[in-house]
This record gives structure tokens, C-alpha cells and sequence, in this order.
């Protein structure tokens, strides 16, 4: 038996009757004040349009070198790989597996795993195992961690700034812009309009 | 005469899925039946399942790792053949000693503060919880959501070893390498982010259901 009009709050397990919202406004736990849900303007069609971008960006971020260092005329270049493969080599594979996956690997899945799920509801069709694959991209969600590597290459660049020329290549605008439109698409996703398309047995 | 209590989906034989947000009918007595949400198929638990103790597991690992953590090379540099080490506070003073305040401050707080203030609030919260303490149920859920969001960030310094490592890597003339303190880090970060996300902060406002 499920309750449709309840929400019970995730952070301290009141229940709420669910209303609806104007455009923009978010509900929020009477008792302790967590978020329970947005109303988003559009979130399907928004969304997709991140998640495609956000793909193609992926793309160019990955196969174009992103840093370029230059000291005493010998030019290194890297991608964003580099250093896993790097980290790999020399035995650290514990490590060069935290940053492949949180770099690359879930932030790669969360948008694919977005695009295989919203295409087919904006084509008005149910994808196969929605409930399933929705969970998965729902509990990888914490560990994509692309804007904090963002802020790991502004710190590495002012720090060797001082020892040698550090010149950006094109992945890392590729990369730049990227993190702003992944932050796009999870401002505009409403779960609940996936949710609520999920088949249940009655 | 009657108090108006909130009522909370336990009370009501209630419990939300918590990853699709379904709220399910799960009777009292369904202590020990595996029952799995309808929707999604996350199993459904009224409370994160022994959350106290799987968080004191993880905080005390966290606690063991920041040390080798903090006192072992997290970077070794080669220069002309002179290997220099560096843990993540000599690394800290070297920025500061070269004039980039802003990035040791980003590194101090995001490596050094952010790791050690979680592992005080988790003990803590799991303290207050244990001691049914009904002090500033609010304020202690604010806690938690702050260390829950902030953890991700501490991964930064783990970011610009990769980038250094990457970079400076031209044979006689100048490498850098990973130290081990690379890695217990980087065991701390997942580590404490998993203790975030095993505790259950309804534990806190269970405590506020049962006063008399």
C-alpha cells in the first residue's frame, strides 16, 4: 500500500501532505526545515538540453590536451587522464581509481544514465527498468565531483605559475563550461517528474 | 486534554523510500521482513540500518587514517636528482611562504579544518543521539546537513597532486610523485563521506517523539 499525497521528510521523518507549488518555489520541513521538493519551470525539456550539451562537452573535454606546462623549453602536455594513468603506473592504484571514478567514470554515467532515462519520457515512452536505472543515477549523484577537480586545477595552476609558463588548452574551456551546465541540469531536474512515470504493480 | 504532536511516518506505520521519496505503509511487525519500495526497488528501512554503530566504525577508520594522513609525503618532488617531501602542512607553509595566501587558505581549510571539524560533529552528533539528548534538534540537523554538503570539497587537495603529478613530469629536470599521505587522504575524504551518509538524522528527532 503506498500513500500518493504524503511526503515524509528525509531528514527528520515528518509527514507532509504533498501540494502544489508555484513555478519556482520550493517546500520545505515545517518542523526542521529540509528541502522536500522544488517546483521547476519546464524540468524535462530543460534538463535534456543540459544533459545533452553536457555530453558533447564531455567529448571535447576528454580528447583534447587540457594543460600545457612549459619550463626551460620542454613542453608537457596533459589531458585530463594523465595523471591516473601516471598515478597507475607507479602502483597507487587505489588512487588513480578515487579520481577516474569521481572525475570521470560517475559523472560520464550520471549523464548518460540521465539521457537514456529523459529521451525516452520527452518521446512520450517508458524506458526499460526506469525505477531501476533512475535509482542508479539518483545514488551515484554525490560522488561526481567535477567542479571540485575544477578548483583543484586553479589552485595547481596558481602554484606552478610561479615555476614555469602554465598555458590552458581547449578540453579545459571544454571543461569550464561543462561544470556549469552539469550544475544546470541538476538545478532543472525534478525527480518526481521521472518518478511519477514509474510503473508500479497495484 | 490532548497535545498536538507531529506526526512522523513511524508513528503512522509510514515509511519513506529514500531515494524516490515514496511513502509506503510497512506494519509494525515487519521488523525483520526485507521489504523493497514498489517504485524504485531501494529497500526500504524506517531508519538507516544500525546507523550508530556502522558511523562509529567508519569515524574511528577516519580518525586512524588522518594521521598517516597528515604525517606522511602526500608529494615527492625530484629536482636535479634532490628529492624533497612534502605533507600537507609543509605544503600549506610553502604557499604561504611564496605569497599565494589564497590557495593555502583554500588548501588549510578544504584539507586540514574541513576533514577534522566533520570528525568532531559526526562524534558529536553520534554522542547526543546515544544521550537522547532534546537539545536544539534544529540546530544539530543544520550541523549535519552542512557536513554532509561541505565533505565533497576536502577532495581538492587529492586533485591538484593528480594535476602536479601530470604536469611536473619531465624526467632529469624536475617530477613530482604521489606520497603515501596521498593516499590514507584520500581514504579519510571517502571514508568520512560515507559516515556522513550512514548516519541518519532522524535519530535526532526520535528522541523529541518519546519526552513524556
Amino acid at each position: 500500500m503506498t500513500t500518493d499525497a504524503l511526503i515524509a521528510c528525509h531528514e527528520c521523518d515528518l509527514l507532509h501532505r504533498i501540494s502544489e507549488l508555484p513555478v519556482g518555489s520550493a517546500a520545505s520541513c515545517s518542523r526542521c526545515g529540509a528541502v522536500l521538493y522544488r517546483q521547476k519551470r519546464n524540468s524535462l525539456d530543460r534538463t535534456l538540453t543540459m544533459v545533452i550539451t553536457g555530453l558533447i562537452l564531455f567529448v571535447i573535454a576528454n580528447s583534447y590536451p587540457f594543460l600545457s606546462f612549459k619550463m626551460e623549453g620542454i613542453v608537457q602536455e596533459t589531458t585530463l587522464l594523465t595523471g591516473v594513468r601516471l598515478f597507475y603506473d607507479s602502483g597507487m592504484h587505489a588512487l588513480a581509481l578515487l579520481v577516474v571514478l569521481t572525475t570521470v567514470v560517475l559523472p560520464l554515467a550520471e549523464l548518460l544514465g540521465l539521457l537514456y532515462v529523459l529521451l525516452p519520457l520527452k518521446l512520450e515512452r517508458v524506458p526499460w527498468k526506469l525505477g531501476s536505472i533512475f535509482r542508479f543515477v539518483r545514488s551515484i549523484e554525490p560522488w561526481g565531483m567535477m567542479e571540485v577537480f575544477m578548483l583543484g586545477i586553479l589552485a595547481s595552476v596558481v602554484k606552478l605559475a610561479q615555476m614555469a609558463s602554465i598555458i590552458p588548452g581547449i578540453s579545459m574551456y571544454a571543461f569550464a563550461a561543462l561544470i556549469v551546465v552539469i550544475a544546470a541540469a541538476a538545478a532543472s531536474l525534478d525527480p518526481r517528474i521521472v518518478w511519477e512515470r514509474v510503473e508500479m504493480p497495484p | 486534554m490532548t497535545r498536538q504532536l507531529p506526526l512522523t511516518a513511524v508513528a503512522a506505520s509510514l515509511v519513506g523510500c529514500h531515494i524516490c521519496g515514496l511513502v509506503v505503509h510497512m506494519p509494525r511487525d515487519a521488523h525483520r521482513v526485507h521489504l523493497v519500495c514498489p517504485r524504485c526497488g531501494a529497500t526500504l528501512h524506517r531508519r538507516k540500518p544500525d546507523s550508530l554503530g556502522r558511523t562509529w566504525a567508519l569515524v574511528i577508520a577516519a580518525c586512524l587514517l588522518y594521521i598517516p594522513a597528515n604525517v606522511l609525503p602526500i608529494t615527492l618532488t625530484t629536482t636535479f636528482g634532490s628529492t624533497q617531501s612534502d605533507t600537507i602542512l609543509s605544503g600549506v607553509v610553502y604557499l604561504m611562504a611564496h605569497g599565494m595566501w589564497p590557495v593555502a587558505l583554500l588548501i588549510f581549510f578544504a584539507s586540514i579544518i574541513v576533514p577534522m571539524m566533520k570528525l568532531v560533529i559526526l562524534i558529536y552528533l553520534l554522542t547526543s543521539v546515544a544521550r537522547k539528548s532534546q537539545w536544539r534538534p534544529g540546530d544539530r540537523t543544520r550541523l549535519y546537513r552542512i557536513t554532509e554538503a561541505v565533505g565533497r570539497w576536502s577532495m581538492v587537495d587529492i586533485y591538484v597532486v593528480t594535476i602536479l603529478v601530470a604536469l611536473v613530469n619531465l624526467g632529469e629536470l624536475a617530477t613530482i610523485k604521489a606520497g603515501p599521505g596521498a593516499i590514507a587522504f584520500g581514504g579519510v575524504v571517502v571514508i568520512t563521506m560515507f559516515a556522513a551518509m550512514t548516519f541518519d538524522p532522524r535519530l535526532i528527532w526520535d528522541a523529541m517523539e518519546n519526552r513524556e
